[in-house]
């Protein structure tokens, strides 16, 4: 076991606990870059779709993990970042524009839903999103002047710097830097007053209030923020499947962000990483071995779906910890390994906090 | 020379009357004890004070500053802090988190600034980073220092939301029952803490308690509260022996 | 007088589609008072009962009413597990954990239907299929009017159960204060599953009663987002608030349909739902308050 000697109060704030870290993530980078050399086109693909759902999945991380703020609506400000890239890059914008302006115009969307829903208690806000969600879908499919509707609209290949941004190696070079400065800027985030703020009215409005957090403001950031993220990976999901249909950002996809923060693990940017990498391969798994199970199972329509909505089911029942509440313990377990200690995997027991007034 | 004062101030709920006309000033550099049997309307005061609620009439002054139409999150930003009857810490952060978060009302740094983390913000982190461990070193929390709330014992959990409010560097504290839920020699450890809040901060401090020995050991005066009404206000003893009071704990609903 | 009569027509298939989103947002309120989760697998829960009865009708050839009864029984058995072995664990854990539960659930419903029941739409025959009442010159169907006296009858039963039996009375007790009623003996688990299976029960009459109209399928349950339009406007606390709130909205939507160009159906319920939270997000019959320290 590695014992962390604290000899600075720097070291609490720096984004990795020691040199190992720098190491290790370091390496990781490098090793990123590289693989679009050595792996086929299509797992580079594959791969790039996981960046995409991982920035979405932050988006999702900021608002749901650390303010404790439910969205059901996200796959809307994906859209919503998907269109306006779309759009802009048909009129001749170039892509340095368009990138933050999808994200930036998606981000207006949030506070325009974030602003009514901030007296509302978590429950209320999950529906209200859905609703908003189920709207903005609607739009896209009717408002066919500017969706092309049903017809579907073509997204141009983009420009950066002269050269096309174009094919498996394209998204994924893209996608990749997208999601480190998304993660670099949360990470800022969250080290920092802002942060604390968010995590502050995620465990308790009421206390936060009195140590000064103006609940409406922060609020209100934490939809922008992660508006502006979703929108920002909308982007890049445009590129990723190159051909917008309306159909795409439905409830489904904005519970499979959700899906993403939980499976990963709440209140953890490293969960989104894992949960990310679970719901885009996972599909891809069942399709390697659909033939092979039993019962015709395989070729069942909705198996896709069940199986996210099984996972989300067990994840919240046996382990609401996600993958990387998981990993933590396992990894402790195996550096404590003669002194196992029974506890530390047992669940903590939470009582029931009621919100309401009697 | 009064830093707080409440002039008249009342709040009903339904046909309620929680708090009912009552007017109180709290000297600079006092324990101020308010003591009733439950449902007096004592936290109710504090939601009061720090605009949780606000009065059907009354006022409330602080350092001579009509504080009434004040909204809540600019309370702390006054100096005024406050700790909860059924703790309110931030249970999914670790204690370090939550005093730190209790230093958000002297974060000046922009919204721009901290998501690249310029280095004014990295200076700010650790000026707050020692406020914080000088409270930590105050109450003795070394070594839950970076323990989630949610795993620590009670006890402990209500010196992290005394801690917490201390990191606001208050000029009044409120404190709503700090020893419920502790034992004898805990509540004792909280009575020399409350004295030395007062004597080596000089923080004045409000403070609503049932632990009649607690309150005897710290308060300078205390008020006591039945129905929402004062029924007495003086020294520990003079309150504690008014025939009112007597008749309010031992009467109950008489 | 062809306008009016049209106009009527549109009122009253727009109250019928209303009580179905009410029986369903009744279900979410009951669940929501006393265990303070919101079931987004309420609709879901509709679409089984539906199929339930789909098989004894259809499959089994039992006689409608019989069968009606024996799917609703089915179903409520059904709610009242799923609280005991599923819900029952997660209280205490945050809300959002508990909404994506109930979602992932909805999502296991739905295909264990598609396997079982195929993802086509099915129907059975009932007393009301296709059958006309004349009023007057004012043509309705029967379904639509079965909708709306067989959502009367229920709640009248509800009304009378929960005011005048034992166990209706501990129900509204528990819901109040779950504390106060566990000290008085009121074993409160066992009557948080029973209000699971009145919604689940009630969410079945839903399903049957929507039967005649438009068939049933695996994704009816979808009609749950609209019943939290319905549930919403009423308050999300109040029973009668449920069903006027439902019945509101179908009229809305239908007048919609009619009056606005094409989409702007589709939209009516979350239009009104998000209006609702906004300018009024006690709900027209308010039973909301916050969180005390
Ligand atoms: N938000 C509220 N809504 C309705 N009634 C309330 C509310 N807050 C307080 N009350 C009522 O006001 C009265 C005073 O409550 P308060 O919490 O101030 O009592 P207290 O003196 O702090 O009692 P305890 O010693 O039990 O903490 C009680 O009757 C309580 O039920
Ligand atoms: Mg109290």
């Amino acid at each position: 076991m590695r014992y962390l000697f604290k000899t600075d109060y720097r070291q609490d704030i720096t984004l990795w606990r020691h040199r190992g870290d720098l190491f290790w993530y370091g390496l990781l980078i490098v090793v990123l870059l590289l693989i679009p050399y050595v792996l086929s086109e299509f797992y580079i693909g594959e791969l790039g779709g996981v960046f995409v759902f991982a920035v979405a999945g932050v988006g999702m991380m900021l608002l749901a993990g650390y303010t404790g703020l439910i969205s059901l609506g996200n796959a809307a400000f994906l859209g919503i970042g998907a269109y306006t890239e779309a759009i802009l890059l048909a009129h001749g914008v170039p892509l340095v524009v368009t990138l933050p302006v999808a994200g930036l115009f998606t981000g207006l969307f949030g506070i325009l839903i974030g602003l009514p829903t901030l007296r509302m208690s978590g429950l209320y806000l999950a529906i209200a999103t859905l609703a908003f969600g189920s709207i903005v879908g609607t739009v896209f499919q009717k408002w066919d002047a500017v969706t092309g509707g049903f017809d579907g609209f073509p997204v141009p290949t983009p420009d950066l710097f002269g050269m096309p941004v174009q094919g498996a190696n394209g998204i994924y070079y893209l996608s990749l830097f997208v999601l480190v400065v998304v993660l670099w800027l949360s990470a800022n985030l969250l080290r920092t007053p802002l942060g604390r703020a968010m995590v502050a009215i995620r465990d308790s409005e009421i206390s936060a209030q009195s140590m000064g957090i103006h609940l409406a403001r922060y609020k209100t950031f934490a939809f922008a923020v992660s508006a502006f993220i979703t929108g920002l990976a909308g982007a890049l999901f445009a590129h990723y499947v190159r051909y917008l249909a309306p159909d795409a950002f439905d409830v489904l996809l904005s519970v499979q962000f959700v899906t993403i923060v939980f499976v990963g693990g709440l209140g953890s940017l490293h969960g989104v990483i894992f949960g990310a990498l679970f719901v885009r391969l996972l599909p891809q798994f069942i399709a390697i071995i659909r033939d092979d199970l039993p019962f015709g199972i395989g070729r069942m329509p909705g198996l896709e779906p069940s199986l996210f909505g099984f996972v989300l089911v067990i994840v919240i029942l046996f382990e609401p910890g996600g993958i990387y509440g998981r990993w933590i313990k396992m990894k402790n377990w195996f550096q404590a390994y003669p002194l196992k200690r029974r506890t530390s995997f047992r669940r903590q027991k939470s009582y029931a906090r009621s919100e309401r007034l009697r | 020379m009064s830093l707080f004062r409440a002039d008249d101030i009342a709040i009903r709920f339904g046909g309620i009357r929680a708090v009912d006309a009552v007017s109180f000033d709290v000297n600079e550099g006092e324990v101020f004890s308010i003591i009733g049997p439950n449902g007096a309307g004592k936290t109710t005061i504090f939601n009061l004070i720090s605009r949780i609620y606000q009065p059907s009439s009354g006022r409330l002054y602080f350092q001579d500053r009509d504080i009434t139409e004040i909204p809540a999150y600019r309370i702390a930003g006054l100096g005024i802090a406050r700790t909860f009857q059924n703790i309110e810490l931030f249970a999914n952060a670790t204690l370090l988190q939550n005093l730190l978060i209790g230093r958000h009302c002297h974060s000046t740094v922009g919204v721009l600034s901290q998501l690249v983390f310029l280095p004014a913000v990295r200076r700010e982190e650790l000026q707050h980073r020692e406020k914080a461990e000088e409270v930590i070193a105050f109450l003795g929390l070394e070594r839950y220092r970076d323990t989630l709330i949610a795993n620590l014992p009670y006890g402990v959990r209500k010196v992290v939301e005394l801690g917490r409010a201390l990191c606001i560097e208050p000029k009044l504290l409120l404190l709503d029952e700090p020893s419920s839920g502790l034992n004898v020699e805990e509540t004792e450890g909280m009575g020399f803490w409350i004295e030395d809040i007062k004597k080596d901060l000089g923080i004045t401090v409000i403070m609503v308690e049932h632990d009649m020995n607690l309150v005897r050991m710290v308060s300078d005066r205390v008020m006591a509260l039945n129905y929402g009404k004062v029924i007495a206000l003086g020294t520990p003893d003079e309150v504690q022996n008014h025939p009112e009071v007597v008749r309010a704990y031992i009467g109950g609903e008489g | 007088m062809e306008d009016a009569a049209r106009l009527l027509q549109l009122v009253v298939n727009g109250a019928a589609a209303g009580c179905i989103y009410g029986l369903i947002a009744l279900g979410f309120v009951l669940i929501y008072k006393a265990t303070e989760m919101i079931n987004f697998a309420q609709g879901d829960i509709m679409m089984l009962g539906g199929f339930f009865a789909f098989s004894l009708i259809a499959h089994f050839g039992l006689n409608y009413w019989i069968g009606a009864l024996l799917a609703i029984l089915l179903t409520a058995a059904f709610g009242f597990a799923l609280d005991a072995v599923v819900l029952r664990r997660v209280i205490g854990q945050p809300q959002f954990a508990v909404v994506m539960l109930t979602l992932g659930l909805g999502f296991i419903f739905r295909a264990y239907a598609g396997i079982t029941w195929g993802y086509d739409s099915v129907g059975f025959e009932t007393p009301f299929t296709n059958r006309t009442i004349n009023l007057h010159g004012l043509i309705l169907g029967q379904d639509n009017v079965s909708i709306i006296v067989g959502t009367v009858l229920l709640c009248g039963v509800l009304y009378l159960f929960f005011s005048h039996t034992r166990l209706g009375v501990a129900m509204q007790a528990s819901s109040q204060n779950q504390l106060a009623a566990y000290y008085m003996g009121i074993p409160v688990r066992t009557v948080f599953s029973l209000i699971w299976a009145i919604s689940a029960g009630v969410a079945a009459v839903a399903g049957i009663l929507l039967s005649p109209v438009s068939m049933i399928d695996v994704n009816m349950g979808f009609l749950g987002i609209k019943a939290f339009a319905a549930a919403v406007l009423g308050g999300f606390g109040s029973i009668p608030g449920a069903l006027v709130g439902g019945v509101v909205i179908g009229i809305v939507e239908q007048l919609a349909g009619y009056f606005l160009p094409a989409g702007f159906q589709e939209v009516t319920s979350n239009v009104v739902l998000l209006a609702t939270l906004i300018l009024r997000p006690q709900g027209l019959f308010a039973e909301i308050a916050g969180k005390r320290v």
